[in-house]
């Protein structure tokens, strides 16, 4: 069977583009109508990525901007598959990931949260997954800041996540929540999503046999992709 | 009781906040980390056909520029074809028609440097093995259009910010290719011929002998630009 375009996007647990309760939505949405797209070459083929691109390291983010010592924090590896919707592994996909540091604070020049920069800490990394999917990171428990929304907003612990697929219609930007998290439920951004079956899927799941005793706690994340139809009933069938 | 279809679910997107440059282009939020950022050369050193400088800025609902969007631009070479195993042939050594550009923190403005993409087959082969272009007269290939039609030559682009909750995909179709667009089987999908106009770059002089064209993105209000569900 032939691989045809990808499954239409399921858009009742995707976040709609205008959610009050996230006011910055508000001016940032688009009103009309998406037009529904046809995949053409256009939209089934993306960039690849190789060992070229990046560099054994980027993926500890407790070494990758170590200056003078490892970061404050509570160490921890994050790790799991990227799949599809028909679980299959990604492979050799590229992820990238940034987070604030242990105080809520991000090495960025419009941050000025009053948490204190971590000088050993850059809070971002990347990796490719291997041949069956899999993908881990080393890195700082990211701790939770306030933000400007309602007057007494605070963002749950999380971790940026952008991951590309194999093609351009699969390109995903997500954020990683922790399991136990009491704001999680109080979020106004991650109730952008409506159903909460598809939140549950956003929260990394504590992973006592993964972690490396004595040092660092680890979470299991695994991310999915849109799945990809086959061509059935052909006059000739093709591998798959 | 039913079987159970045993597929998984799409992740859902969350928006990509204000800090993505740290994620995704971190020179942009001050510091320095990798060996190389990725995105910056679109074309490559040995890309035929046009040079080109795209420029462009993102406007939201109150008419003002969005100073910290990410967008990302996927388009074809010169000969209209992607960079990718489906991509419809070679490309030149070193291209990779993928790009990666951020907004000036105080002005909101954009702008890449590329060349012009040539049109694209609508349809390829989607067959295992290599990908090769069909002709408009072979009746193996996957029907996915109306018009048999090449696309007018675009560039895909994937915008993200803070504030938008799932990225959206638009295209940038190029005004001086009248005749092209006006064959163009996505654009000619549009049924609101008006909102056609809002794909459309526009030339914009030349700067080092290298042609400009300028896109704005308009996120809301009268002129707002099209956005596909792809």
């Amino acid at each position: 069977m032939k691989p045809a375009e990808y499954y239409q996007r399921d858009r009742t647990r995707q976040p709609p583009a205008l959610t009050p309760d996230y006011k910055t939505s508000v001016a940032r949405s688009p009103r009309y109508s998406m037009i529904s797209l046809q995949q053409s070459v256009s939209e089934i083929t993306g960039p690849t990525f190789g060992h070229n691109d990046i560099d054994p390291i980027d993926n500890d983010l407790i070494k990758n901007y170590a200056k003078d010592g490892d970061p404050v924090g509570e160490r921890i590896i994050v790790h799991g598959r990227v799949l599809d919707e028909n679980a299959r592994p990604v492979p050799n996909t590229l992820v990238e990931i940034w987070q604030a540091n242990a105080s809520g604070r991000y090495r960025h020049k419009k941050d000025t949260y009053l948490g204190s920069l971590d000088p050993n800490f850059g809070g971002c990394g990347r990796t490719l997954t291997d041949e069956n999917g899999y993908y881990f990171f080393r890195t700082i428990k990211p701790g939770a800041y306030p933000w400007r929304n309602w007057v007494n907003n605070w963002r749950p612990a999380h971790i940026h996540v952008s991951v590309f697929g194999s093609s351009f219609s699969q390109r995903l930007i997500t954020q990683l929540y922790f399991e136990g998290d009491p704001l999680i439920p109080h979020c106004p951004i991650v109730h952008t999503i409506p159903d909460p079956d598809a939140i549950e899927q956003l929260i990394a799941k504590l992973d006592l046999n993964a972690t490396v005793p004595l040092d660092s706690i680890a979470y299991k994340f695994d991310i999915v992709l849109r799945g990809r139809r086959s061509t059935l009933f052909e006059n000739r069938l093709e591998g798959n | 009781m039913p079987q159970k279809l045993d597929y998984l679910k799409e992740s859902a997107s969350q928006t990509a906040g204000p800090y993505v440059h740290i994620g995704l282009a971190p020179g942009a939020a001050g510091f320095d980390i990798y060996r190389q950022e990725l995105g910056w050369d679109i074309a490559g050193p040995n890309a035929k056909g046009q040079k080109i400088r795209v420029e462009g800025v993102v406007i939201d609902g109150m008419g003002s520029p969005v100073k910290d969007v990410l967008l990302e631009a996927w388009q074809a070479n010169s000969e209209g074809v992607y960079a990718h195993p489906e991509g419809g042939g070679e490309v030149e050594d070193g291209f990779r028609g993928w790009g990666r550009v951020i907004t000036d923190f105080e002005t909101g403005e954009w702008g890449f440097d590329t060349v012009k993409p040539g049109k694209v087959k609508p349809r390829v082969k989607l067959g295992s093995g290599v990908s090769q272009r069909v002709s408009d007269s072979d009746p193996d290939w996957q029907g996915r259009m109306d018009s048999h039609e090449p696309m007018a030559p675009h560039i895909n682009l994937w915008i993200v910010a803070r504030g938008i909750n799932i990225g959206l995909n638009t295209r940038m179709y190029f005004e001086d290719e009248a005749e092209a667009n006006a064959a163009d089987p996505v654009l000619n999908l549009i049924e609101w011929e008006n909102r056609r106009a809002t794909l459309l770059a526009k030339r914009d002089g030349e700067r080092d002998g290298v042609p400009v064209y300028r896109f704005e993105i308009r996120l809301q209000g009268d002129n707002e630009t099209v956005f596909f569900d792809v």
